[in-house]
């Protein structure tokens, strides 16, 4: 059972980063980014692109690609999904759901449909051993960077005039206008950000298992169910929400291997069901 | 040269009209008083002036410069301040981050937060709480120290007393002395008369979005105010 749990845990881990961009950006914007799963996919694809042309280290390819995932999250939302933000929000949704058919269809162009992945540096066979029980190195790896974009996420919404700003455009947007702040460049500095999130999600995913095109749907729905286990716009709720949703399937694997994902699916349904608002439903800081 | 001047403002909610034809002017130094009816057209007007209601360029001037239909940001950093209806904090913001928010437009000035707490000492106390979790007055307070942080040449208020006891009120309105002593230009819309005419030296009377009557606080007489005020 104990293996059960870290297991779960360290699944959780992988989740939690594919739900923090879409926590963001739901969090300042109350946008719903329906390609969330294939801007990851995107982000793990551009990594296994790099990895081709240069050799370097995952981590090094990671730090290399932060500042181009920021500029393309910043330029997409300065952009293209500032003007679809207001009182109505099917705009948002039907603009990232064509994002979303664009990316799979010009990953499959230029990339096939063939899975793929990054290579590790070994890391992904290295393991720790903890008591009785070995531990993967990667999915600790991984459970840590959740944990610490976490917690960096909440300093920075907490602490930094940043994190300020975007609590105030989130809260009223015009007043915040009226305080002199551009309310669309901070939220592209929001989507800027989040899409940082998305590129290290899509590294250290394509690090433990392949990718393909198609994958992003189903990418979405665990981020989608993190976030509504944990409640909408909450940083540590994500990481709880995505936690519960690890563990989950983490017993229904054990249970039967064709399990896992039913009961994650179901802990969601539940959760509607019991309470629509999430675990811990607090947007702001 | 007048501070602020409006010429035949009009401003729309889609396709209703609010304000018919507005001609205001304001002097450096001034604190001049609004008053109306709900509905005269009050906060349209005050909202014209910050940028949140679209106006013609040349239907408003500041300074000599035509202001109207700029982004707010733009406007309260040439320095127009608008404490508005309501207070709208910002709920997830503590009471200090609430004031430091006004501090966005970085226009240099006399205001900061050590001022603030010198003329709100209950604030200072309270800087770490949420600033919804206040009380009404406290919560006015910080609405104008909000306004205040960005260091404007122009203060405007909306509706200081709405909602609160009369007790709170004249606390709030015995901070506007000093604020008018630092060199302060005051714009306040009120609904209490008699309120307007002790803390203003001019009044205009809004009346379904015209003017329906301007002069001097001291020599408007209450019968003239009632008429233009109900409008008969």
């Amino acid at each position: 059972m104990t293996e059960t749990l870290i297991q779960g845990l360290l699944l959780g881990g992988l989740y939690c980063l594919f739900a923090l961009g879409q926590s963001l950006m739901f969090g300042v914007m109350r946008l719903t980014n329906t390609a969330q799963g294939d801007f990851i996919v995107l982000g793990a694809f551009g990594a296994i692109a790099l990895a081709s042309l240069v050799e370097l280290h995952p981590a090094l390819i990671a730090l290399v690609l932060l500042p181009v995932a920021f500029g393309a999250g910043y330029l997409l939302q300065r952009h293209v999904l500032n003007t679809t933000l207001g009182r109505d929000p099917l705009p948002s949704l039907v603009v990232t759901f064509g994002l979303a058919i664009v990316i799979q269809n010009a990953l499959l162009e230029v990339f096939s449909a063939d899975p793929r992945s990054l290579d590790s540096a070994g890391i992904n066979t290295r393991s720790v051993v903890v008591g009785d029980l070995a531990v993967g190195l990667l999915p600790l790896i991984v459970f840590g960077v959740a944990l610490a974009a976490t917690a960096a996420l909440q300093l920075l919404f907490n602490r930094t005039a940043l994190g300020r700003s975007f609590r105030a455009v989130s809260d009223d947007r015009e007043i915040a206008e009226l305080m002199g702040l551009d309310a669309k460049r901070v939220y592209a500095f929001a989507t800027g950000i989040a899409f940082m999130l998305i590129l290290v999600a899509g590294v250290l995913q394509a690090m433990r298992t392949t990718v393909s095109p198609s994958d992003g749907p189903l990418l979405l729905l665990f981020a989608f169910e993190a976030v509504i286990i944990g409640g909408m716009g909450s940083f540590w709720g994500s990481f709880a929400g995505a936690m519960v949703l690890g563990v989950t399937q983490q017993i229904g694997f054990r249970l039967d291997p064709g399990w896992g994902i039913w009961f994650g699916h179901l802990v969601f349904l539940a959760v509607l069901v019991v309470r629509p608002q999430g675990l811990f439903p607090r947007t702001r800081g | 040269m007048p501070l602020i001047e409006t010429s035949g403002l009009q401003a729309f909610y889609g396709d209703a009209q609010a304000l018919f034809g507005i001609d205001f002017g304001l002097d450096a130094g001034e604190v001049v008083a609004i008053i109306g009816a709900n509905g005269a057209g009050k906060s349209t007007f005050l909202k014209s002036l910050t940028g949140l209601v679209k106006a013609p360029r040349d239907a408003i001037r500041f300074d000599g410069a035509p202001i109207g239909g700029l982004p707010p940001g733009d406007i309260v950093r040439r320095g127009i301040a608008l404490v508005p209806e309501g207070r709208r904090l910002f709920p997830s913001l503590t009471v200090q981050e609430n004031l430091l928010m006004g501090a966005n437009a970085k226009r240099p000035g006399p205001w900061n937060l050590q001022r603030l707490y010198a003329m709100f000492p209950i604030l200072e106390q309270k800087r770490r709480e949420p600033a919804t979790a206040l009380s009404g007055g406290q919560q006015q307070m910080v609405a104008i120290g909000r306004a205040l942080m960005s260091n404007p040449a122009v203060l405007l208020c909306d509706e200081l007393s709405l909602g609160l006891a009369p007790i709170v009120i004249r606390e709030i309105y015995a901070a506007l002395p000093k604020i008018v002593a630092e060199g302060m230009t005051v714009v306040i819309v009120e609904q209490d008369v008699a309120t307007a005419q002790q803390v203003s030296q001019r009044i205009y009377c809004f009346q379904e979005g015209r003017v329906s009557l301007h002069g001097k606080s001291n020599d408007l007489t209450r019968e003239q105010i009632s008429a233009a005020y109900f409008g008969f």
